[in-house]
Parts: C-alpha cells; structure tokens; sequence
C-alpha cells in the first residue's frame, strides 16, 4: 500500500483504499452500467442505497432486483473461486465479486463495462469463445509409464511451480489486458493469450508429462509476440506469476531448442530420440477418442 | 409451432461440475456419442468451491486404511440412513478414481516419498482426503474439463433445460431448453440423459451455493415421474455468515468459539446460557465466570455452553432470532473481537481474518460477525439403482448431489467429491451402455418442444405483473424461516399451505425487455424447479417424525429406530406431490457384522 497527498491509500492494483465507515459512507451510490449488444450501447446510470459492506456484484444484483430485471451478467461463486465475473470497473478489469466498494470513490460514479477485448454479446455479457478455442488447441496432459508399485511418484518441489499456474480461475482478465490481442484482433488467430502459456508451461514442467509442446508454442500459439509488459500478471486476481514463471521460462526453453546451435547439432550427430512434437498430436488431439476404455475395475469386487 | 434447432446424440449429460464431465468422459470413451449441456460456462460448476479434499482409502498416510473402515465412517455419518450399496461401491471405488485423475494431469499435495499426500477430516478415522490446498474441487473440475475438451466431447453451454423429453411409453428421449445468450429454443434427443444439475441452495435465504443451485434437475427429474428420496436432509452449517453482503454464505470455522468466541444476542446478552439442555448440563459450564476459565483450564472448569453440539448451537440461535432477539439481518452476534486481542486473533484464525478482511472488509478482530444458519448441500435427492446410477424413469440417470442415497442423513466432508467421480462414472458408463444398445434413430417430438416453449415464454406477456425477484426472495425467507435447520410441525405445516401461495405467484410472474441474456426471465423460470424442491423438502420434513443427521425436529428431538429404515419418497401424482415412507435397502450380514465387532 502506498498513501498519497490527499490521505487516501492505493494497492498493488491501483484501487483506492478510503477506509470509509458508515459515517462518511455516501448515502447513495451510483454505478454506471454499460448497457446494449452487439449493434452498440451506452452507459446507464443507476442510483441506489449505499449499504456498505457489499462489493460491486452486491450493488449490480440490487440493481437487477430493484431496477433492471433484465440486465445481464455471468456469475457464478460470489467468491474468487470461478472467475466468471470479470468486467471493467472504472476501466480496470477486476472480478466484480472481489471488488469492495470501500476500496471504491462512491461520491463519483462508479463505471461498470464488459471486457473490452471480447465481442460484446449483452450488457455485461461477452463472447469468451476464443478462449475455449485456443483450449482445444493444445494436446492434453500426457503421462509418462508409472512405477512398478503403480503409482506416479513426484516431489512437492517439483510440483511447487506447477500448482501456481493450476490455481488459474479462468476469469480470462490476462486475456483481456494482453495488448496483442487487445488491439490487434487480426493476432488472435495465431495468439494463444497469457492464459495458455501458463498452460502450456504447466504442461512442459509437469514432471510426468512426456510430450514436448515447445514447437507449438511457438509457431501456432505466438508466445514470441509477447515482450513481456506483464499486464497480465497486475491483473491477475490469483496472483499468479504469469510472466516471470511462466511466459519468460517458455520463452527460453523455445529459443533453446530452436536456436542453440549445440544442441542442434548435438541431435544431428547423436540422433537423440526426441519427444513427440506436440505440433503433430495438436492436430490429432480432438480426434483422439479412439476406442481406449478408461474404467478401471474396483479393487475389491463388487458385493464382497 | 415454434422454430428450434435438434442436435441427436446417444447420452446428453445436463451439468458440467465433477459427476456430469466425469459421467460425459465415461460415456464418450465407450464409444457413445456424447454431449455435456450446462447452464454456464464450462469450468464454472459449484465444484470449484469444494476445499477439503477427495475422501479415498489410499491408505498413502495410514496404511491400515481401507474401503471397509470408509464404508462404516460414510455409514455412520449418515446415520445409517444410506444406501449401503452405494456407500460400499463408493468406498471402494474412490481410490481408483483419484489415481484415474493424476494420469490426466491432477497434482495432488505430496507425501515426503512423493505419493498423494492426504489430510484427516472430521468422521474420518484416518487421514483420508486427497488434496491441493484448500482448492481441491477447481483441481477435479479443472482436470475433468481438460479430459472432455481432449476427447472432443461437444458441450453446450449457458443452455438452461426446461423438460425432459419422454416417448408414449414414458421412456426419455431427450431435453428441451433455450440458449441463454439469445433465448432461442434447442431440443436434444437422445437414447440416455444423465442428471448431474447439482443441488438446491437457493431456495433458502442464507446459502454457500452459487446462482446456478436452484434444483434444475430435481425438478425435472420430479417432472418426469422419477422418485425422490429422503428431501428432508439438508446439510446447514449453524455459523455462516449472514452480513455482509459480501461476505453472506461464507461458512466461519467453530475454532471461532473454541478460542474465546461468544454468541450474543440483540440485547448484548451471551445467550447460550439459557439453553443448556439437561442432558450436558453436568459438562457445561452455568456461569459466565466459570465459562471463562474453561480455556485457560480444562481440568477444573466446565466448557462453555457456546462449544455445545451443533444442533444445539443451531437451536438456540434459531429460538433467539424467533424471539425477536436477532441480528439486524436475521442472524446472532459471534463476538471475538472484544474477548481476545488483536495479536491473538489473527495468530489462531489466520484464514479467518484474511479471509474477511479481503472479501468483506470486517475486521472480525474489531467488530463481532453476524451469523446464522445456512445451507451447504442436500443429501436427499433422485432415486437410483446403486450400481447403475438408473433412476426409476428408464433412460434417466442421475449422479453427484442431484442423486439421493449415498450419504444418508448427513454427509461427511471429502465424501462430495469422490461421491461425484465414482457415480459420475458409473452414470455414464450404464448411460452409454443403454444407448448403445438401444437400436434406432432418436426423435424429438415436436408438440412437447411447442409446449414446453410457449409456457416458458408466457412472463413476457405479463410485463405489469410481479417481478420474479420478489417471489424468489419471499420463497426463500418462507423456507429459511420455517423449514430450516430446526423444524417443527406448526411451521411446517405453515410453509406447506405458504408453498401453495408462493405457486400462484410464480406461476403468474411478469419479465420485462426481451429474450437475450435476460437474468429476470431465467429467474422466473428457475423459480418453479426451487418449488419443486420445497414442496418435496416440506412433506418429507413433515412425515420424518424424528431428528436424524441434517434433519432436526423441535417436536422429535430424538432419533426413532422404526424411522431408521424408511426412505421418505416423494413424486408427482397428478400434479401434487405426495410423500409415502418405503422401506430401505436392507444391508448384508457381512457389512453388518463392520458395525459389530467393537470398532
């Protein structure tokens, strides 16, 4: 936190602390809603009671209870958990669920608007398609063998940096702010978004995964077109190191095994077995239900 | 005759949290051609705010673990109201379950040689749940998810289901809904449909659940003439969070009253002392003085009445806020703020006070916290086979908390989520196999999609009538207040001729602006599935005559042997829905003998 001139105090994500109290709460509050679809809109202003103790989703509930039955807007846990209720508050993408409006200035308007990179489908509702797209694109988790007792033995440690980007909510905020998609809707074809290279990275440094997706990173996902502002770090509500621990570690294991020219040629004149190239499985992946059983019969038979 | 879109498929599974992609994975690997149909996005399902773990006999821990001791823990703390098929299938299956999710890329917490790591859980003899923090429910649905995305299972999402569709012979053969984003009707057909809509929260006023839980596939599964069972129990936690809003349904930890925390009433007053029942009354402390010595002594002083049992705890606050004694927003006051420093507070409750002062602003070291009961899951739910995940409607399934049976009375923590994969599973491998053996072409029958749809679309002809929030929010005080966590026969009875009012209502509700994306209108709609269950919640709650696991009578605070071995079932005859006791699976002497032999 830092406290400036006049007496407020921000956070790490810029928002302001007033550390209001009901005594100095405004009476009233208003919030400027961003309404309309696909063939334009405007802001609205709604004016309602300031409770106090709510966030910014409490105050647009009421507002569709009391004023806009039909006002859209995804949510679903109300806790930090789903990562469905992202939006722009005063411009800045934030879950509205974990925005209090004590961290807000409740004397002006408060701006509610959908997430700016995404086609607008209503009011605060837009088209996240994009993301479950990029999804299917890359090849699924894919275990080496097992040890002979049958199980999968790893170290927390070597778990310790995976679990960080497992904690990913999918609220798509990264996605979002990430200003190669942001501006450039022509990149997001070829533009996989900060989101999948933490997944891609959690993939690569899983320590039973087997397939190499360093190819794919790079030529069909994009991950080169990222120079590391790391906007999608500030915004991630999980906290989640995107850049550092997960985009600029990918990076370099790209430019290693495209570049080095040791190793190049090391794998020319050993002629080292390399891993599957993801590239070729990618194509394969959403056609891989083969005939593959996955039951696995109890252990103890049943009725004993 | 309405224009819609049909898309065919062997299994349609409605819900897409743990036991829907479990039971969509299964279905897909056998061959049958699957879909998933979800009310959100995919990847948002209540699952996500499972923490605890996966309950499963690894024995990675304690080695003396094993499916036996699983099964009797499960048993009991069902109060022995459980199916016991589906409890012994459950214990002993859930291992496989959990290593299945490693090979797709779950990472479990580890122990020291590098196996899943597990934690003990209350009822739980042995430290049993799988884990990843304390966000273990996004691990499973995470890991599910991507298994469906990479088998290229279709899923259709933000799509809410309206009915299911059924041939002359009552057969199912498909669902019947409208895509969220346009309001625009789609049909399914298909040779099996599998129910894994989840549960009921949002029918009470105070709830951990998220929008999504208002008993979608209860009611359809009630509207199909399928049997429900045991609707009575419902889990509450007596200590949730009743204000802030931003902080309602938040369960808080009894450790709160274990380190110093008192309840208060309106009037300042620490109530509990009021309440203490004969039967602990030689364990309990009577004095505020004596109370207060208990935590620096446990040997000389008797504990504080606010440690009592749970039911308890629940009673007491529930006669204070009947008493007109409450909270501003219908709760009590648990105050540890001005008892305990600041420095102490957040050196015992760690969590607890990060917790609340990130998503609620409430110092809990400054300010004491309004709470009440609130609801957390239902055990009761969809009739079914054991084995098969059938219900009693041929070509219905149903898997996860919309399915009734394998908890019994009462559900202890990490059995949810194992509950999910190891019926999820068994859902969609007895779904894809009716399918598959089912020979022919399916067919949506076009007058039922006409049908369903014009009722659905009829609040938009009532544009000056009731709004649909005030009918929500009246039937959720109705059942908060009088079929809550302490229930009695007057106010049971009041809330069953209430229901009949609140079905009026509802049934004539108005919704302004169009069909896009319009929150009003799904509120109107889902309205009638949250009826649904709290007819069947009421009568059952009527007929228990007794108190047993999350079913608590003022009027029968006991539990009755005879009740013991009845399941309350509830269906649809006509349109009431009537209440018949029926006996029990009767267990074997085998697993009887588990619950003999001294352990």
């Amino acid at each position: 936190m830092a406290t400036r001139a006049d007496g407020t105090e921000t956070r790490g994500d810029g928002a302001v602390t007033t550390g209001q109290t009901a005594s100095d709460r405004s009476p009233t509050v208003t919030l400027q809603l961003w309404r309309g679809d696909a063939s334009g809109g405007a802001f609205r202003d709604y004016t309602v009671e300031n409770l106090g103790g709510e966030v910014v989703l409490d105050v647009v509930h009421r507002i569709q209870a009391e004023l806009a039955p039909d006002l859209a807007v995804r949510w679903n846990c109300k806790a930090g958990k789903c990562g469905s209720c992202s939006a722009e508050i005063n411009g800045r993408p934030r879950l509205m669920c974990m925005t209090r409006m004590s961290t807000l200035d409740t004397t002006q308007p408060i701006t509610v608007s959908p997430l700016r990179a995404n086609p607008v489908i209503r009011d605060l509702v837009t088209d996240v398609s994009y993301n479950f797209a990029v999804a299917r694109r890359i090849p699924a988790f894919t275990p080496g063998p097992r040890e002979a007792d049958g199980t999968y033995r790893m170290s927390q440690v070597d778990v310790d940096r995976v679990q960080e980007f497992r904690k990913c909510i999918e609220c798509f905020l990264c996605q979002n702010v990430c200003h190669v998609a942001r501006d450039h809707e022509e990149n997001k074809p070829h533009f996989a978004g900060p989101r999948f290279f933490a997944r891609l990275a959690e993939l690569e440094m899983h320590p039973l995964d087997v397939l190499d997706r360093r190819d794919l990173a790079s030529r069909g996902l994009g991950i080169g077109y990222c120079n590391i502002t790391k906007c999608c770090t500030e915004v991630c509500p999980e906290g989640i190191h995107i850049t550092d621990n997960a985009i600029i570690p990918m990076k370099e294991r790209v430019v290693d095994a495209r570049y080095d020219p040791i190793a190049w040629l090391g794998r020319k004149i050993l002629r080292r077995p390399s891993p599957t190239p993801a590239a070729e499985t990618a194509a394969l992946a959403p056609a891989a239900r083969t005939n593959e059983v996955i039951s696995v019969e109890p252990r103890v038979p049943p009725g004993e | 005759m309405t224009d819609y879109e049909t898309h065919n498929f062997d299994v349609v599974v409605i819900g897409a949290g743990g036991a829907g992609l479990r039971a969509a994975i299964e279905a897909s690997a056998l061959g049958a051609r699957t879909a998933i149909v979800c009310k959100s996005l995919l990847g948002k399902a209540h699952t996500v705010m499972a923490e605890g773990g996966v309950a499963a006999a690894l024995g990675n821990v304690w080695p003396e673990d094993n499916w036996k001791v699983h099964f009797r823990d499960t048993m009991r703390g069902g109060k022995m109201l459980n199916n016991w098929r589906m409890a012994q299938l459950h214990a002993q299956e859930a291992p496989d379950r959990v290593l299945e999710l490693e090979e797709w890329g779950a990472v479990f917490d580890r122990t020291p040689d590098g196996r899943i790591l597990q934690r003990d859980f209350g009822g739980h003899r042995y430290a049993r749940l799988a884990h990843v923090g304390d966000r273990t429910g996004l691990e499973l649905l995470r890991t599910c998810q991507q298994r469906a995305v990479s088998l290229g299972i279709e899923v259709f999402m933000e799509c809410k289901i309206l009915r299911l569709l059924q041939d002359s012979s009552g057969t199912v053969s498909g669902a019947v809904g409208f895509w969220r984003e346009s309001g625009k009707p789609v049909a399914f057909g298909a040779k099996s449909v599998v129910l894994a809509s989840g549960g009921v929260g949002k029918t009470w006023k105070f709830t951990s659940n998220s929008w999504e839980g208002t008993g979608d596939g209860h009611a359809l599964a009630l509207w199909a003439g399928a049997d429900m069972i045991d609707m009575e129990c419902v889990q509450f936690h007596p200590t949730g969070m009743v204000w802030p809003p931003s902080a309602r349904g938040i369960l808080v930890t009894e450790g709160v009253r274990g380190d110093g925390g008192v309840l208060r009433n309106s009037d300042g007053e620490r109530f509990m002392f009021r309440y203490i029942p004969d039967f602990y009354a030689k364990e309990t402390a009577d004095s505020i003085e004596e109370a207060d010595q208990w935590y620096e002594n446990k040997t000389d002083f008797r504990r504080p009445p606010e440690l009592l049992p749970r039911d308890e705890v629940a009673r007491s606050i529930n006669a204070e806020v009947k008493g007109g004694r409450g909270s501003p927003h219908g709760g009590v006051f648990l105050d540890i703020a001005s008892r305990r420093s600041p420095e102490y507070i957040k050196r015992r409750l760690p969590s607890m006070y990060h917790q609340f002062k990130e998503l609620a602003d409430v110092d809990i070291t400054k300010e004491p916290m309004e709470i009440g009961p609130t609801c957390h899951y239902i055990m009761g739910g969809i009739r079914v086979d054991a084995d098969t995940a059938a219900t009693t409607v041929p070509g219905l399934y149903a898997a996860g908390e919309v399915a009734g049976g394998m908890h019994g009375a009462n559900r202890l923590g990490g059995n949810s989520l194992s509950d999910l994969l190891v019926f999820g599973r068994r859902a969609g491998r007895y779904a894809a196999e009716n399918a598959l053996g089912t020979p022919g072409a399916v067919t949506v029958d076009s007058s039922q999609v006409d049908a369903t749809m014009q009722a659905a679309l009829e609040p938009f002809g009532r544009e000056t009538a009731e709004n649909p929030y005030s009918v929500h929010h009246e039937l959720q005080e109705t059942m908060q207040s009088l079929v809550g966590i302490i229930r009695t026969e007057s106010e049971l009875i009041e809330a069953k001729e209430k229901l009949v009012e609140l079905d009026e209502r509802a049934a004539a509700v108005g919704v302004e602006g169009h069909r896009q994306f319009n929150p009003g209108w799904h509120l109107a709609l889902d309205l009638q599935s949250m009826l649904a269950v709290a007819h069947c919640t009421t009568l059952s709650a009527i007929e228990r005559k007794e108190s047993r696991g999350g079913h608590t009578r003022d009027d029968y605070p006991t539990a009755d042997p005879a009740l013991g071995t009845v399941n309350m079932v509830t269906r649809l005859v006509g349109s009431a829905v009537t209440v018949t006791p029926e006996p029990l699976p009767v267990m074997p002497d085998e697993l009887k003998a588990l619950f003999e032999d001294g352990h």
